[in-house]
């Protein structure tokens, strides 16, 4: 387990996100350590994605502040985007180039040095060596998912943003990107938020669980505090639990009041 | 804060040649990937400079105003082109991000989106060079008619004609963006709603006396009046080309500003989620 330090890799403040009359966050708040792989889990539609994409500076809150690596991204994105990348399902890299094509673009958008270097360093580590010159877009959805990974780690992020990291992936290639994840988090220490809704892959990867529903965060501790809170045995019961409202254990914070 | 220090923090400097030539290159090697995408940019300048080729030749014989420089409308037809071009070159550069949804991917990098601008610009004057080239050499065997003729002041009317695509191209792509794909035919359209106040192939004195005003407050007009004065008169019209020049640095902040303004709205409203085929 990577080590962990006081200051905050993120910190988001109330914060709320409108689109017209639909409510998207409704007064968000919650640290992630630096150092630590947090997880973000909800139903559909409960605020992930929107929680993530104002990390990234992709969206612009209605109100509240969110700082990432001690920068304001409402006032200070450029000064850290450079240290912070992502990976997602619902985002694209251009199908027509080919993966070692895409991976030298967005090393010259993030200022990679040695970018030659980087990128035969990344084939290798996630075994896209003989991929490098097929076009992205005619790879299998495991593959791309790989590539889409080296890409998001290209500019060796200090803090990564996950949005579903497994989806759409059989078995023996989400245990291999967990596998990866994992090994990649201990190596460099850097900080994770990822989403999902794979249970397994948040016990298995997270330090600490913000568990999302209706725009707002309604618990939050380690897989272990919320298996104990709930009288669970799987954070996939916990999940169900608080997905349909019900809370088991005694003392449990008052979800709805936050 | 310093530099140094806020290169340590990942935010590099305030622009950069890299992040610039990173787009340029993504469209580049699309563009090296696929001849058919490099013949659709010469394929039609080329069709039309051989249609009005033919047209001129006829006219020649027949017309007494075109008989008096008979490269008024090759030229003309050419250095609409450029205009064309240009404003394609800006606004398919954009909408290939839509249509590839990625422009999360460049949003949440460190790549600014005046940064993204400049890209563009030079983006588009590429495709324009590799779509009137082909066109303005083949003038020459085909019909006898060279627009380098124009001299020096081709580089006037190129430039000014350049800039005003772009312009036209920066307020297209930021409608695109901020109403969506379905509002891509405006890339092709937008610039013929100008064609007629333009004087392509007419002085502005032939339109209506309350349309002129309107024609003077577009630089291809003074271009195009500059152009015949070039092929009829052997004048070069400077005022007419500081005109030009002052009218563009005006239509280019506004649409640069229309664009960047967009990019701020489109954060607000989620729009760089939402993009795609």
């Amino acid at each position: 387990m990577a080590r962990l330090t006081l200051t905050p890799a993120i910190i988001v403040s109330h914060v709320v996100k409108r689109f017209g009359a639909l409510t998207a966050l409704d007064d968000v708040s919650f640290h992630v350590a630096t150092g630590s792989t947090t997880a973000l889990l909800g139903g559909n539609g409960a605020g992930k994605t929107t929680t993530l994409s104002i990390l990234l500076g992709l969206l612009t809150p209605t109100s509240g502040s969110v700082t990432v690596l001690g920068c304001d991204m409402l006032r200070q994105r450029y000064q850290v985007l450079g240290a912070v990348n992502f990976s997602s399902p619902y985002v694209d890299l251009p199908r027509r180039l080919t993966v070692a094509e895409n991976l030298k673009v967005y090393g010259r958008l993030y200022g990679v040095r040695d970018l030659k270097g980087r990128i035969a360093e990344l084939a290798h580590e996630l075994e896209l060596s003989k991929l490098l010159d097929r076009p992205t877009g005619d790879l299998s959805t495991g593959q791309r998912t790989r590539v889409t990974l080296a890409k998001a780690m290209l500019n060796r992020p200090r803090l990564l943003l996950l949005d579903e990291p497994t989806a759409s992936l059989d078995p023996d290639t989400a245990d291999w990107v967990r596998s990866y994840l994992e090994q990649w988090r201990a190596r460099t220490g850097a900080t994770v938020l990822l989403a999902s809704h794979n249970m397994a892959e948040v016990e298995r990867l997270c330090d600490r669980v913000l568990m999302m529903r209706g725009g707002r965060i309604v618990d939050q501790g380690t897989p272990r505090e919320l298996l104990d809170r709930y009288g669970r045995r799987t954070m996939e019961e916990v999940f169900l639990d608080i997905a349909r409202r019900r809370r088991r254990a005694i003392g449990a914070a008052d979800e709805e009041g936050g | 804060m310093s530099e140094r220090h806020r290169r340590r923090r990942g935010g590099g400097p305030a622009f950069s040649c890299r992040r610039v030539s990173g787009i340029l290159l993504r469209h580049l090697y699309v563009l090296r990937r696929s001849w058919p995408r490099l013949l659709d940019l010469a394929y039609w300048p080329t069709i039309q400079m051989i249609l009005w080729g033919f047209v001129t030749v006829f006219f020649v014989q027949h017309s007494a105003w075109v008989a008096q420089a008979a490269g008024v409308l090759i030229s003309a037809v050419l250095l609409w082109d450029i205009l064309f071009r240009a404003n394609l070159g800006v606004s398919l550069s954009f909408m290939e991000e839509m249509w590839a949804r990625n422009l999360a991917q460049l949003f949440a990098s460190p790549l600014r989106p005046y940064e993204l601008v400049v890209a563009l610009a030079l983006m588009s004057l590429i495709r324009t060079i590799i779509g009137v080239t082909p066109a303005m050499l083949l003038a020459m065997p085909m019909f006898g008619i060279s627009v380098f003729a124009l001299g020096l002041p081709l580089a006037a009317f190129f430039a000014n004609l350049l800039i005003f695509g772009w312009s036209i191209g920066l307020i297209v792509s930021a409608l695109v963006l901020r109403l969506g794909l379905g509002a891509e035919g405006l890339a092709w359209v937008a610039i013929f709603a100008l064609g007629p106040l333009s004087g392509i192939y007419y002085p502005i004195a032939t339109l209506p006396v309350w349309l002129r005003p309107i024609a003077w407050g577009l630089p291809p007009a003074w271009v195009f009046e500059g152009m015949r004065a070039v092929l009829f008169e052997g004048t070069v019209r400077i005022q007419d080309l500081a005109m030009a020049g002052v009218l563009n640095v005006a239509y280019m902040a506004v649409a640069a500003g229309f664009f960047l303004w967009t990019c701020r709205v489109a954060r607000d409203r989620g729009l760089l989620l939402q993009q795609g085929e």
